[in-house]
């Protein structure tokens, strides 16, 4: 808890060097236990490749695992665009999960968030799609921000006002927001003339490509969220409440904050930045929304907030992994016979080092804070009281 | 009286309300039997999550437990089948050898990984809901992953469903007693053991000595500890035994009710489930009462399509769009738990670590 209490600035000015040798520590520090849960469950999932190896050809294929992560490597580096692509809505929703991990809220709500941004801008931009392409993409891209927001405000008000847990209410906002796109989209959003529910076509209100062939307006804006979520944290006295609060409401109270205002205004920019996610996957990958879109963006983004211990820098590197991870899981489909899923355990074993950071620390020696620090307030509340 | 009925239901607005009443007192004994069968997965899970919760620990990894007890008990019964046959159903509610192994390896599966998430909570204080978050990722990665690995490339994989119970036929004619043996009895055996593992594990909650320590633990474990109970081991206990009814409750979805596994098939049930135990009021009988209230608005979708209602009400009924049952069990939840913070609260050590040594 102590290390996110900010620290005043201790002594007098110290010369660059002095300055590079303690960043490059701090550094260490911080990545340490991430860096070695990464690869342990690399590790982790090489050995169920081998058994995979067992159970499909019947005998042990030793070369399978460097075979899978071959290809890996190949499909994730050998198109760096597709990487950018899908860590692109991770970046977001990772800052979305870890500027609400610094309030102290969990936000599990993703998903809905997500889909009700994606709905909102496809619904708007379709309805502008003659309109001139800068008021149309604004206009969508303000509409998905506005609905992604409002469905964030809901919980964290919910939980500053009335004390209901967020971790609750955003798991069942999250099937209600299904609910919601489902009826949105084969309703009043519904395109005549396809054959299956769809949103209508964008038209001018598709995000231009700006880089390569696929590299769109909304990866900029992923790439601004960083430096801006972090100035918001670190920079800004809001920020410096928001921590506070997250660290120690008690404390923030009586040092004159509102928790009445901070939580909700924290779960709806949380909202905010996952309805950014969701709008930018429609206008400039999908191009249309449809009443059964799935995503698991809701729990990866939770994986990249804690991988990259809530600060935006570290959740922009996160995002780059499990970008990488996505990108190549195909290639590595096609070439080792693994399949894509196995993505997916990686990511739940790199959490379960993560939450288990002892065994890390203990594997590796390291001498470290543990990885997971800044949760604790979150599940402390979920008994009802107001923390 | 129906002149009296008739005249109730033709005032303006009101009217509507008595034929709602009317319309489900019609309904409700047809439909009854379905939600029962619908809410016995919801119901086991919230039996998994009050024994967590009642302890201590916050479960919202019931979603992945079951989801892993699904898919590990439909793939060792369809292996079973596969290798020594029983495709035929058995005699007595169809149960076979390799269905049986697939519920005990379903339970055994429920308590693994709910050894996982005592391990993390408890000894490697991880936060605990990150720990729930964790499994169902897990589970739902593993799955999938197995899923394609094993059983696409095997499509015939599969050792049949358990059959429900008919009750004789003089039971059904009874007035109430045989409508209500048809909706609570009228099941494959894991819908039937439903009510009872209800009623027992309510009875031991609060009658038993079992009982009242697992509520000391979740309350106050430093009391606990200084009268002598070990908190660490009930709460290590209380965590995997719920894994038992987190395997049935997924054991029921690939082996009483559809026979087949998706990727995630539990499609948020285990979620439902979290919400039925604070529905419930973190007791037995108040997370199945919730369970059913929940399955109710989905059995009500079902039944407007099956059986449209006339009059005004069919107007109103059809005006609310379809998503709207859907949707309902989360809003309710909702709701329920913005009015009854403050008066219904969790136990009161739930989701923090315990420390043996002196730290608040």
């Amino acid at each position: 808890m102590t290390s996110t209490t900010p620290k005043p600035d201790e002594q007098a000015p110290r010369t660059g060097s002095e300055r590079r040798t303690e960043l490059l520590q701090q550094v260490r520090t911080i990545a340490s236990v991430p860096l070695a849960s990464v690869l342990l469950a690399l590790i982790v999932a090489a050995l169920i490749i081998l058994a995979s190896s067992v159970v499909t050809t019947g005998s042990v294929n030793f070369g399978l695992p460097l075979v899978a992560y071959g290809a890996l490597l190949q499909g994730a580096l050998g198109s760096p665009q597709n990487t950018i692509l899908q860590a692109s809505p991770l970046v977001l929703g990772g800052l979305a999960v870890g500027i609400g991990f610094k309030a102290g809220l969990f936000n599990i709500g993703g998903y809905g968030q997500f889909v009700l941004g994606a709905t909102a801008a496809a619904g708007v931009g379709s309805a502008l799609s003659t309109a001139p392409g800068p008021i149309a993409i604004v206009a969508a891209l303000l509409a998905g921000m506005v609905a992604g927001a409002a469905w964030g405000f809901i919980p964290g008000a919910l939980k500053a006002w009335t004390g209901a847990h967020e971790v609750v209410t955003t798991i069942m906002l999250n099937s209600i927001a299904g609910a919601v796109i489902a009826y949105v989209i084969l309703g009043p959003l519904l395109a005549p003339g396809y054959s299956f529910g769809r949103t209508g076509d964008l038209g001018n209100a598709t995000l231009p490509i700006l880089i390569g062939p696929n590299i769109h307006l909304g990866v900029v804006l992923a790439v601004l969220a960083v430096p801006a979520v972090w100035w918001l944290l670190y920079r800004s006295t809001l920020g410096f409440e928001i921590r506070s609060v997250g660290a120690n409401p008690s404390a923030g109270r009586y040092a004159g904050m509102r928790p009445g205002f901070l939580i909700p205004f924290t779960m709806a920019f949380s909202g905010l930045l996952f309805g950014i996610a969701g709008s930018t996957e429609i206008l400039g990958v999908s191009y249309f929304m449809i009443p059964s879109y799935g995503t698991s963006i809701g729990f990866d983004a939770i994986a990249v907030a804690l991988l990259g211990r809530s600060h935006p820098f570290g959740i922009a590197v996160a995002a780059l992994l499990f970008g990488a991870l996505r990108a190549g899981a195909g290639l590595m489909q096609i070439q080792a016979q693994i399949p894509v899923e196995i993505v997916d355990v990686i990511q739940a074993v790199i959490l379960l080092f993560l939450a288990a950071d002892v065994v890390v620390r203990r594997l590796f020696r390291i001498r470290a804070a543990g990885a997971i620090v800044d949760v604790k307030t979150v599940t402390r509340s979920y008994g009802g009281r107001t923390p | 009286m129906d002149q009296i009925a008739d005249l109730l239901t033709s005032i303006p607005v009101l009217g509507v309300v008595f034929q709602l009443i009317g319309y489900l007192v019609d309904t409700v004994p047809v439909i009854a039997p379905i939600f029962v069968g619908l809410a016995a997965p919801i119901a086991l899970g919230a039996l998994c999550g009050i024994m967590n919760e009642r302890s201590g620990i916050v479960n919202i990894g019931i979603e992945g437990m079951m989801l892993s007890a699904a898919f590990t008990g439909f793939l060792a019964a369809g292996l079973v089948a596969q290798a020594f046959g029983g495709g035929t159903p058995g005699p007595v509610l169809g149960v076979t050898v390799p269905i049986l192994i697939g519920v005990a390896v379903a339970v055994v599966t429920g308590m693994l990984v709910s050894l996982l998430h005592a391990w993390l909570s408890i000894s490697i204080r991880a936060d605990q809901i990150i720990s729930g978050t964790i499994i169902n990722i897990l589970a739902f990665g593993l799955t999938g992953y197995l899923n394609r690995l094993i059983i696409t490339p095997n499509p015939r994989l599969g050792a049949g469903i358990l059959q429900p119970w008919h009750p004789p036929q003089a039971l059904v004619d009874l007035p109430v007693v045989g409508w209500l043996f048809t909706a609570f009895f009228a099941h494959g055996p894991i819908a039937i053991s439903v009510l009872f593992a209800v009623i027992f594990l309510q009875v031991m909650l609060f009658r038993s000595r079992w009982g009242l320590r697992t509520r000391a633990v979740g309350e106050h474990p430093r009391a606990a500890e200084t009268v002598g109970i070990d908190v660490i081991a009930l709460r290590y206990r209380n965590v995997i035994l719920g894994g038992i009814f987190a395997g049935l409750a997924g054991a029921y979805l690939t082996l009483e009710q559809s026979g087949s596994f998706q990727n995630g098939m539990t499609s948020g049930r285990g979620f439902i489930a979290l919400a039925a135990v604070i529905f419930g009021r973190w007791t037995p009988l108040g997370a199945f009462g919730a369970a059913l209230l929940f399955t109710a608005s989905e059995a009500l979708r079902v039944a407007i399509g099956l059986r449209p209602p006339t009059n005004e009400l069919g107007d109103v009924l059809r005006a609310i769009p379809n998503e709207f049952y859907g949707a309902l069990p989360y809003i309710v939840t909702i709701v329920v738990l913005v009015a009854a913070v403050g008066r219904s609260v969790a136990p009161a050590a739930v989701g923090q670590p315990y420390y043996r040594e002196a730290r608040t």
